[in-house]
């Protein structure tokens, strides 16, 4: 009795505190879905930690390719708001591991930005 | 006959009637050179992301056209003669709208498939298990 909720109890305070650092708010930056889960997974995961106590602290939701998702099949250059979301806010190609595009799609985002930079609708190195 | 999109870039200094007559004018380079245009588009003023020529705004003008590589050749041209022109580029979007088609062929051939291989996936497992 007194040994369950000891583990759930530390690994839920140990899961909340590592939430905002490894949470990939500070990777993530330009990736809207990213930044969008670190603030909501706190709450929801102090309501489930009794019930999923075996969870592991660096536990992640399965990302899902946004072009799949939304059934993009050509990315437009012209889409500044589309594009900019996979580029990190120095102006580099966010990989596919921090964004979770799949690689058919990376390999078609990858030339999309590319001519977008030409286009000077993104930069290709910004700031400092 | 392939499909290009051109666009590029112009200068904000410069007045809107020869913003105009410039449009027409390359207008008539595409149709003269065995070309069609599709669409024309002003995207508007716009803040370019970096300085080119010294310029941190511009104006974005897209053409779609069909034609050969020709047609581009001398559109292209005509752009780097243009000192009002500051950027331009040209991309051939004809293969990449066939091969969207063929993707939501694909997609659609799917949904209509899908639920048909579901009472397999029970039948395999109970093979592996006697094997």
């Amino acid at each position: 009795m007194q040994g369950m909720p000891v583990p759930t109890s530390s690994s839920s305070g140990s899961s909340s505190a590592s939430g905002p650092t490894s949470g990939g708010s500070g990777q993530g930056g330009g990736f809207s879905q990213g930044g969008g889960r670190g603030p909501d997974r706190g709450p929801r995961k102090g309501g489930s930690g009794p019930g999923g106590g075996g969870r592991k602290q660096y536990f992640r939701r399965r990302k899902v390719c946004k072009f799949c998702e939304e059934k993009i099949d050509v990315i437009d250059y012209k889409d500044v708001r589309l594009v900019s979301q996979f580029v990190s806010d120095r102006g580099k190609i966010l990989p596919r591991r921090l964004t979770g595009t799949c690689s058919p799609h990376q390999r078609l985002l990858t030339v999309a930005i590319k001519r977008a930079r030409n286009l000077a609708f993104i930069p290709f190195a910004s700031g400092f | 006959m392939r499909k290009y999109e051109l666009i590029f870039i112009v200068r904000t200094d410069l007045p809107e009637e020869e913003l105009g007559k410039l449009i027409t004018q390359m207008e008539g380079v595409v149709t003269s050179h065995g070309g069609k245009v599709e669409k024309v588009e002003k995207m508007g003023r716009r803040r370019l992301a970096y300085r080119v020529q010294h310029q941190r705004e511009g104006i974005y003008v897209l053409f779609v056209v069909e034609g050969s590589g020709e047609t581009v050749k001398e559109f292209e041209r005509r752009l780097k003669v243009n000192d009002a022109v500051i950027k331009y580029l040209s991309v051939r979007v004809d293969e990449e709208l066939k091969r969207a088609e063929k993707a939501k062929a694909w997609r659609a051939e799917q949904a209509a498939r899908k639920p048909r291989p579901r009472p397999s996936p029970s039948e395999t497992p109970a093979i592996e298990a006697m094997g």
